[in-house]
């Protein structure tokens, strides 16, 4: 990302016509968007600071408060133990935006390796690599990463764990294809006549020829992360208790939306829903003015 | 090699494949399998008892090979919440899961399908954009909140759905099937087939969205390559229909990598099963699975997601043979 994105904001780029990030900014849809994710970023920056319930976002009870209503001085009520929503859902928006960047970070650094080694040397090598990565790609989205989860424990961490186990393949198989096209240029031949080291050939000359579409691809699924993780979540295997979690609200105001007290689960649904609405939409529209063609997932 | 042997050979490794991850994450992630296994209110002796029941400290080769055998006779494990064979579990509440995905399967292509065509046809106008939209909502809103708003206000508030379980208390017909829609409605009576329906109209619509966005979009993208060809413009400056151009000529050679995607479909509203069951208190192995992670049931756990994957590994190669059957270009590749 760091390379295509911060070309693509560059001022220089912003302005020449006709490139992806000229494209990008005049979609109002996806400019909004942008806007949206940043709000949310700052949010979680500076979730200490935006409210006067920072100890509550944290986790402490106020147990004299329980189930209030939306109010003046709790604009979105509190939750089942007092704490204020708005402070609740300041440092949610730190687990999930955690959450989110280091399983694609870190399945995109696994993946990459992955698929440039299998793809470079090809042979047995891409044999043994590739059905290794069929058979993560086998289990069903949410399987794997419950059945590790629940292996290891319950905790904010081990959901980043979870996710990238069942995320890596996709970008492995990606990363694949890339370096096979790549393989056969004259560059890389070039490269290779004068006995630089394989190591140096994937690692200066492929990959990053290779990482566009992966940083694409990986900005798109921001999103559907964050949804992985709020189910996790939601069924006891994400973060625990006292942390700020969305999944973990609605599964705590689970119980009293049905006896009328909706905003804990109604408020955490519409800050996922709102956040993985606007990765999904800067995704899908980095995917047109890029020109690479939407993935089937 | 003929394509369905090759198919066949590389699905069964890859069931190999998903067992032996399966068991790594069972038996060599956990620092002390043996008390995961015997749960958290387990006494010491208990937990030796499973140590030595499970085989825990004979080499890892050895587990390996036992763990095979047992699955071999369909020895899923006993559920220490239910003191029941796993497999029984499974077996008993499969259908109920089974029922919903199919459905939800179903309404996703018979609505994803053609909003994807009118998306593809109106292209950049303001009807693309709302579906666009659309497509984009359903893929980004949580399914099991999305499964408490519509419980809230079309069970609660309205009531005008049942809040959750796939039969009114009171209607009660033969379970042969284990599929309630068919069971109703071999018992003759109208009434029990309609309060089945009734139950399942809110499960299935929330577990159809994600999958519908899914079509929608695939289809949009397949329908626009394809109303680029040639021939397309041939028929259209032939005068034949719109309809008829977009239906029956377009449609049939955009519908081949919605082939592909209806596996994973079925998978979406498989893993969305796990997450919706639980709201709608439906009996099926989601909620099944999210009582044994609440319990932390975990021989439930792995055993659960194992029979699911296999499950979808093999609506996977029954999907690849029939594309083979309808594309026969994918047999040469």
């Amino acid at each position: 990302m760091t390379a295509t994105v911060t070309a693509m904001f560059h001022r220089s780029a912003l302005r020449t016509p006709g490139s992806a990030a000229w494209r990008f900014r005049r979609s109002g849809l996806g400019m909004m968007a942008a806007v949206i994710i940043a709000l949310f970023v700052l949010a979680a920056l500076f979730a200490p600071a935006l409210t006067p319930y920072a100890d509550q976002g944290r986790g402490t009870p106020d147990l004299l408060n329980r189930l209030q209503g939306p109010s003046w001085d709790h604009w979105l009520g509190t939750d089942d133990v007092g704490r204020d929503i708005v402070a609740r859902l300041l440092f949610g928006a730190r687990t999930a935006l955690l959450i989110a960047f280091g399983v694609v970070i870190v399945a995109v650094v696994i993946g990459v390796i992955i698929g440039a080694v299998a793809g470079y040397f090809g042979g047995w090598i891409d044999e043994v690599l590739m059905r290794i990565t069929d058979v993560f790609l086998a289990f069903p989205p949410l399987l794997l990463a419950v059945v590790v989860a629940a292996s290891l424990g319950p905790s904010t961490r081990n959901t980043v764990i979870a996710i990238t186990v069942s995320w890596w393949p996709w970008y492995a198989r990606q990363i694949r294809a890339q370096v096979l096209s790549l393989r056969t240029r004259p560059f890389i031949k070039a490269a290779r006549a004068m006995g630089v080291p394989d190591y140096q050939i994937i690692g200066r000359h492929i990959v990053p020829n290779a990482m566009t579409p992966v940083w694409v691809q990986a900005t798109a699924d921001l999103g559907a992360v964050i949804l992985t993780a709020a189910g996790l979540s939601f069924v006891g295997l994400g973060t625990r208790p006292p942390g700020a979690d969305w999944g973990l609200m609605i599964e705590e105001g689970r119980s009293y939306v049905l006896g009328g007290q909706w905003w804990i689960a109604g408020s955490a649904g519409v800050a996922v829903t709102v956040l993985a609405l606007a990765f999904n939409l800067v995704g899908d529209v980095i995917h047109e003015v890029t020109d690479l063609k939407a993935d089937n997932r | 090699m003929p394509y369905l042997l090759r198919r066949l050979i590389t699905s069964l490794l890859v069931v190999l494949g998903v067992i032996t991850i399966t068991f790594a994450v069972a038996r060599i992630v956990p620092s002390d399998p043996a008390s995961l296994y015997a749960g958290p209110r387990a006494r010491p002796a208990q937990v030796e008892q499973v140590r030595a029941d499970l085989n825990l400290d004979a080499p890892i080769t050895t587990q390996y090979t036992s763990y095979l055998g047992d699955l071999a006779q369909g020895d899923l494990g006993i559920s220490f919440a239910s003191k029941r064979p796993i497999f029984d579990d499974i077996v008993d509440l499969f259908p109920a899961t089974l029922e919903l995905a199919l459905l939800a399967t179903l309404v996703s292509m018979l609505l994803g399908i053609p909003l994807g065509v009118i998306a593809a046809s109106r292209r950049n106008r303001p009807r693309d954009g709302g579906l666009r939209l659309f497509a984009m909502a359903s893929v980004s809103v949580p399914v099991f909140w999305a499964a408490l708003l519509l419980q809230l206000f079309l069970a609660s508030r309205l009531g005008w759905l049942p809040l959750s379980g796939r039969t009114s208390p009171d209607v009660l017909f033969d379970e042969t099937t284990g599929f309630f829609l068919i069971d109703s409605a071999l018992s003759g009576s109208i009434g029990n087939v309609w309060d089945v329906v009734r139950h399942l109209i809110l499960p299935v619509t929330v577990m159809a969205a994600y999958p519908t966005g899914l079509t929608l979009r695939l289809i949009r993208g397949s329908m626009i390559d394809v109303l680029n060809e040639p021939y397309i413009e041939a028929a259209r400056l032939a005068g034949i229909a719109e309809r008829t151009v977009l239906y029956r000529l377009a449609l049939k050679n955009a519908l081949a990598p919605a082939l592909t995607i209806l596996g994973l479909t079925f998978a979406y509203s498989i893993s969305s099963a796990f997450l919706v069951e639980v709201v709608f208190n439906w009996p099926g192995i989601g909620s099944y699975l999210t009582n044994a992670i609440v319990r932390l049931d975990f021989p439930v756990i792995t055993a659960a997601a194992l029979v699911v994957t296999v499950v979808y590994v093999m609506v996977n190669l029954l999907l690849d043979l029939v594309h083979a059957k309808i594309d026969p270009r994918v047999v040469l590749s």
